[in-house]
């Protein structure tokens, strides 16, 4: 039997996450010993949410290059993500800090997934949302396109009625941020396209436990006047 | 955008039990193929639909995300949805993205069925 091709785009199978060096700068917490979760194992209702932006005349594989080695850059400056320091590779972790208002958040992400033109995050307990993220550019009709798809549910109560009063657009604009700045890197100015499906309109309430992981409640007892100062510097 | 390079069959093996036979690649571009098949497979009061990776030839994340629609849809219709025939680098994906927990797996066709 030969090979599949996709053999090395996929990280190796994981219990527990473990975060290797982290950059300097980084508040590293809520990651260490986490288990991964995808969106069947969070709580709130399952949605699928799609953003895209044409990027023009670029090969899939240099916008793919680009973002995997310039993530941070395409972010809004309220977050921040510390890459690997070995870069975004299967099984790599990476970190995160962001800033919301009063509200701070230290998580991270697993990378699942990457080959030429797509990379793929998988969350960890204790994340807002339990589910992937997949980035990815293919070949439109009139150029390029970039996308940002995720599946996702929230992963707890908490965070579910965060979403539903407001997170869910905050997070929107994120992307729509992230997209925009992509494109304009590329010297595109098209508008970001956003699809959100409610794949699974229940609520998993054998999930609700995971309220126990919530990192941003955690960042808070062990950071509660912020992290110094903002993460960025 | 890309052409999906994959083939979905369904066949009846039993009653109310109906097969989708799997050949090529599942990425985002199977999409519309994919929830086609099931819902062929999904016609009249089947009990469970059973997915053939024997023929799997390669999957990507977003092809991932297809197989959790696809459970999510077989669960508002009522009926299981089983796998068999995944080589071991596609059973450490599952176990990886823990679809596993939600999607039992087998090592083949009989066994699935028996399953049901």
């Amino acid at each position: 039997m030969t090979e599949p091709r996709d053999k090395d785009s996929w990280a190796a199978p994981v219990d527990k996450l473990h975060v290797g060096e982290v950059p300097p700068g980084a508040v590293n917490l809520n990651i260490e010993g986490r288990k991964l979760t995808g969106p069947l194992q969070g709580f709130g209702q399952m949605w699928q949410k799609t953003y895209r932006v044409g990027v023009g005349d670029v090969p899939p594989q240099k916008v793919i290059e680009t973002w995997k080695s310039e993530y941070d850059r395409f972010w809004p400056p309220s977050n921040r993500f510390y890459a690997p320091i070995t870069g975004i590779k299967p099984g790599e972790v990476g970190v995160i800090n962001a800033k919301q208002g009063p509200v701070r958040l230290s998580t991270g992400v697993l990378v699942l997934y990457v080959d030429d033109t797509s990379f793929a995050y998988v969350t960890p307990q204790g994340h807002p949302f339990a589910g992937w993220i997949t980035f990815s550019a293919y070949e439109g009709g009139a150029g390029t396109v970039a996308q940002v798809q995720l599946l996702i549910r929230a992963n707890d109560p908490i965070y579910e009625t965060g979403f539903m009063l407001g997170g869910s657009n905050t997070e929107d604009k994120m992307w729509q941020y992230t997209l925009h700045a992509l494109a304009e890197y590329f010297g595109a100015t098209g508008e970001v396209e956003t699809v959100k499906v409610k794949v699974d309109r229940r609520r998993q309430w054998s999930r609700f436990g995971n309220l126990r992981h919530n990192s941003m409640i955690r960042t808070w007892i062990r950071k509660p006047f912020g992290w110094g100062e903002k993460p960025s510097s | 955008m890309p052409q999906a390079q994959v083939s979905m069959d369904v066949r009846e093996v039993g009653p109310n039990v109906r097969i989708i036979d799997i050949r090529g690649e599942i990425t985002a571009f199977s999409e519309d193929i994919l929830a086609a098949a099931h819902e062929e497979a999904s016609r009249a009061g089947v009990k469970a639909v059973i997915l053939n990776f024997e023929g799997l030839e390669y999957m990507n994340s977003s092809g991932i995300g297809l197989l959790v629609t696809t459970l999510i849809r077989a669960q508002r219709a009522g009926h299981k949805l089983l796998a068999f025939g995944l080589s071991d680098h596609y059973r450490q994906i599952f176990s990886l993205t823990r679809l596993d927990d939600a999607i039992p797996l087998y090592a083949d066709e009989p066994a699935s069925v028996a399953a049901v």
